[in-house]
């Protein structure tokens, strides 16, 4: 293998890994990277849509799977796709949506990989219906830190299964697998969108797609405060009765520069949001667009993360289970709008069962997603965030994370003793690992 | 191979080489436009992949065969596989097959450099001139061969390459105007430097080109029937330049 030293950065640039990379372009290279001595572990890069250090390596190997990106079977008759981990979700879109199928799960942004979605456990705007990403797979080949390539199933080792559906890279490195498509009416969906007036109409407007709609989703605007805390939109769709069109490959607008700092203040993302949610008339309104649009909103614009300026910005995103939901929400909003800090808008989304992986993040509750600009107090504030979840029962997303602290980490994933038990099994010597795992003391207590 | 004739309508392009980043992405570019594909190349299990790829992506049918540069007594098998998957319809040919070694261990070991030579050049003359009679048969189709930059020059870094590149260009001159009047174009294709497993981790590229753009402007050369490009096109300058440079000069230069 060639081994380049290149820098990485996470979606939020405030992570970044100086690291030997290989980049493979034939699936035999990935076995003899583990066959090859040297390095500080080694850790699978997709995409690099996480928005932390779940896929960086500071100081030892990184495996770019990207190129990986072939598919290798498809049945129309049962939908299931058999491909490489580099896939990603545009691809399937371009590929298969004007034939009527579309991932079953699929997270906001299209640039995503297979490996990426299976290793994050990711989870989409039906969440309630469909669970997250791992419950459609069927099976992976997975290269095992041994150099040993392996096919797992749940039927075969639903241990090893289950370790690396949200297992964040650490099992090993899959090479391909078998993901059921989903058979869908048509290309375009219906969209319904409502605004809520305050938190708990927006809450409970989610909760009534429940068993209604196939996707849902609300953007919460961040600044509101007093009566309106927690005020939004709601959006509903489902897809429409028929119609196929192809995904239109569109090219994405570039942000040339990064912004300054500045752009991005308390007023000027106070007006913006504003103006969203006046966006909707009072009484809702109706539309159909084609389905990546509705999945995509960000993919529009390319590199959107520059927006936040050199320094970088957080990602915050937590569930809290139903019961404790709405207090959690208020407090977390509560404390957010103090530090006026919160950019643009907040995403809720309510989630189904629990997926399957030991570390998936997905739970019955309420999701909320926000960004942050790093700037000074950003720290404390994530600290703050993550106490509150803690307090509430709930769990932040590794995928979006990187400020958590370990003993937090340990507290929200009570199966981690079960994870390391399986590292234990494929991963004696501690050859796979991350900024990540490291951070968190995945492999053993920091 | 199954070797089944087949029915279709549309073209058939072979694509040699087609484990090489490059080769994939035209693959898949030509299969896009209609186009049924032969893959060759010496890793069978990557092609493979790819020939699924390309018909799971496209409904295009596609086939790996399994092709050694330097097996010259197996190239006429080759050939007629070729034409056999072909049938009635027009072929027509990528040729992306090459190899890029250490200079310093070419000179140092003569089968290094005899690899070097036979891959990038021999290679090419063995096949080109085995499918000449089917092709100048079938009164036309298209030939897409990648030369090199460094085919221009022979610079002290890099000339055992370079000169297998530079046999290469001079070789298609020659064919193109052979075949000019059955009406088969020759498009020789002079790459810069290319995001590919070739240059992964080599140090002192500048302006390097991915893969798809590359495919995608063979193709339209090819569709336009010019005889010779640059990819990215500003690379002409800077040959132009460093061609112009007086030997007396040139022979001191350490690139
Ligand atoms: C705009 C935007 C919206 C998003 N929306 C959502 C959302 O709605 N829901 C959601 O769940 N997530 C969401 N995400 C997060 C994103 O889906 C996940 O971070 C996803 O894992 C990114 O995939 P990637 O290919 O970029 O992987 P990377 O970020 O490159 O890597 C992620 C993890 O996957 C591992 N990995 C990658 N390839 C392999 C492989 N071949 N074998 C083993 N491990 C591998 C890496 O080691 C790492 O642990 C969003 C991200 C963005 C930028
Ligand atoms: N990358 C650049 O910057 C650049 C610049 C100018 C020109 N080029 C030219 O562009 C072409 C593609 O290069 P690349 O960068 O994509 O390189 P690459 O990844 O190394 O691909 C080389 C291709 O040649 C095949 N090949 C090598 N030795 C072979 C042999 N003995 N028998 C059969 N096939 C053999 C390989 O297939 P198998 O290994 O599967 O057999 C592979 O398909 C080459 O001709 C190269 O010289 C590249």
């Amino acid at each position: 293998m060639k081994w380049k030293d290149v820098a990485l950065t996470g979606w939020g640039r405030t992570s970044t890994a100086r690291t030997q990379a290989a980049r493979a372009e034939r699936r035999g290279e990935i076995e003899t990277a583990f066959n090859e001595p040297g390095g500080e572990g080694l850790i699978a890069y997709g995409a690099g849509r996480s928005y932390g250090d779940v896929a960086l390596n500071d100081g030892g190997r990184t495996m770019l799977t990207g190129r990986l990106d072939r598919m290798l079977a498809f049945d129309e008759t049962t939908g299931l796709l058999v491909c490489e981990p580099g896939v990603t979700f545009k691809d399937l879109a371009e590929t298969f949506l004007h034939r009527g199928f579309v991932a079953p799960v699929s997270p906001g942004t299209a640039f995503a990989t297979m490996g990426g979605a299976l290793a994050n456990d990711v989870h989409g705007k039906n969440h309630w219906s469909a669970g997250s990403f791992g419950s459609h797979v069927e099976w992976f080949d997975l290269a095992l830190p041994s150099g040993e390539v392996r096919r797992v199933s749940p039927e075969g080792d639903a241990e090893l299964f289950d370790a690396t559906v949200g297992g964040l890279g650490l099992t090993g490195i899959v090479t391909r697998l078998a993901l059921r498509l989903t058979k869908v009416t048509s290309s375009n969906v219906v969209v319904r969108e409502a605004r809520a007036p305050n938190l708990s109409a927006l809450m409970e407007r989610l909760v009534e797609t429940h068993g209604r709609d196939t996707y849902s989703v609300a953007w919460i605007d961040a600044l509101a405060s007093g009566p309106s805390l927690g005020r939004g939109v709601v959006e509903a769709a489902n897809h429409a009765l028929s119609g196929f069109e192809r995904a239109k490959p569109k090219r994405a607008k570039r942000l040339p520069v990064d912004l300054p700092g500045v752009v991005l203040n308390p007023a000027s993302i106070g007006l913006f949001n504003a103006l969203y949610y006046r966006r909707i008339p009072a009484d809702g309104r109706e539309r159909t667009v084609d389905f990546p649009t509705f999945l995509y909103p960000l993919d529009a614009l390319g590199d959107w993360n520059r927006m936040y300026g050199k320094r970088g910005f957080f990602q915050f995103q937590c569930v809290l289970p139903y019961e404790e939901a709405e207090a959690g929400l208020r407090k977390l909003l509560e404390v957010i709008g103090e530090a006026r800090s919160a950019s643009f808008l907040a995403v809720l989304k309510s989630l189904g069962e629990a997926g399957r992986g030991m570390l998936s993040f997905p739970r019955p509750g309420f999701t909320l997603a926000l960004d942050f600009p790093r700037k000074s107090g950003t720290a404390e504030l994530m600290a703050r965030l993550e106490r509150i979840v803690l307090d509430h029962g709930g769990r932040i997303y590794l995928a979006k994370d990187a400020a958590l602290s370990a003993q937090g980490f340990r507290m929200m994933y009570p199966e981690l003793p079960r994870f390391r038990a399986v590292l234990d099994r494929v991963d004696p010597d501690r050859r796979m690992g991350s900024d990540l795992s490291r951070r968190l003391g995945i492999r053993s207590d920091a | 191979m199954s070797g089944a004739a087949s029915t279709g309508t549309g073209e058939v392009w072979v694509v040699i080489g087609a484990s090489s980043s490059v080769g994939r992405a035209f693959a898949m570019e030509a299969a896009k436009a209609g186009a049924d594909i032969v893959l060759a190349a010496r890793d069978l299990e990557d092609i493979e992949a790819s020939a699924a790829d390309i018909t799971v992506r496209t409904g295009q049918r596609a086939e790996a065969v399994h092709w050694d540069a330097t097996a010259f007594d197996d190239h006429d098998a080759f050939v007629a596989d070729v034409w056999r998957f072909a049938g009635t319809r027009r072929l027509n040919v990528f040729f992306a097959a090459g190899t890029m070694r250490n200079q310093d261990e070419a000179i140092a070991d003569f089968s290094i450099a005899r690899q070097i030579v036979e891959v990038n050049y021999l290679a090419f003359v063995s096949v080109a001139t085995r499918l000449e009679p089917g092709l100048r048969a079938q009164k036309g189709g298209k030939v897409v061969v990648l030369g090199s930059v460094a085919g221009d020059r022979g610079r002290r870094l890099n000339f055992v390459y370079g000169s297998a590149k530079a046999g290469l260009h001079a070789f298609l001159g020659g064919w193109r105007s052979r075949l000019q009047p059955d009406g088969v174009t020759v498009l020789t294709v002079k790459p810069g430097f290319l995001d590919t497993a070739m240059t992964w981790g080599q140090p002192g590229l500048f302006l390097v080109a991915t893969p798809q753009g590359a495919a995608k402007a063979c193709l339209k050369a090819a569709n336009k029937g010019r005889n010779e490009i640059y990819y990215p096109a500003f690379w002409r300058l800077i040959m132009l330049i460093i061609k112009s440079i007086p030997e007396v000069l040139f022979k001191r230069l350490s690139i």
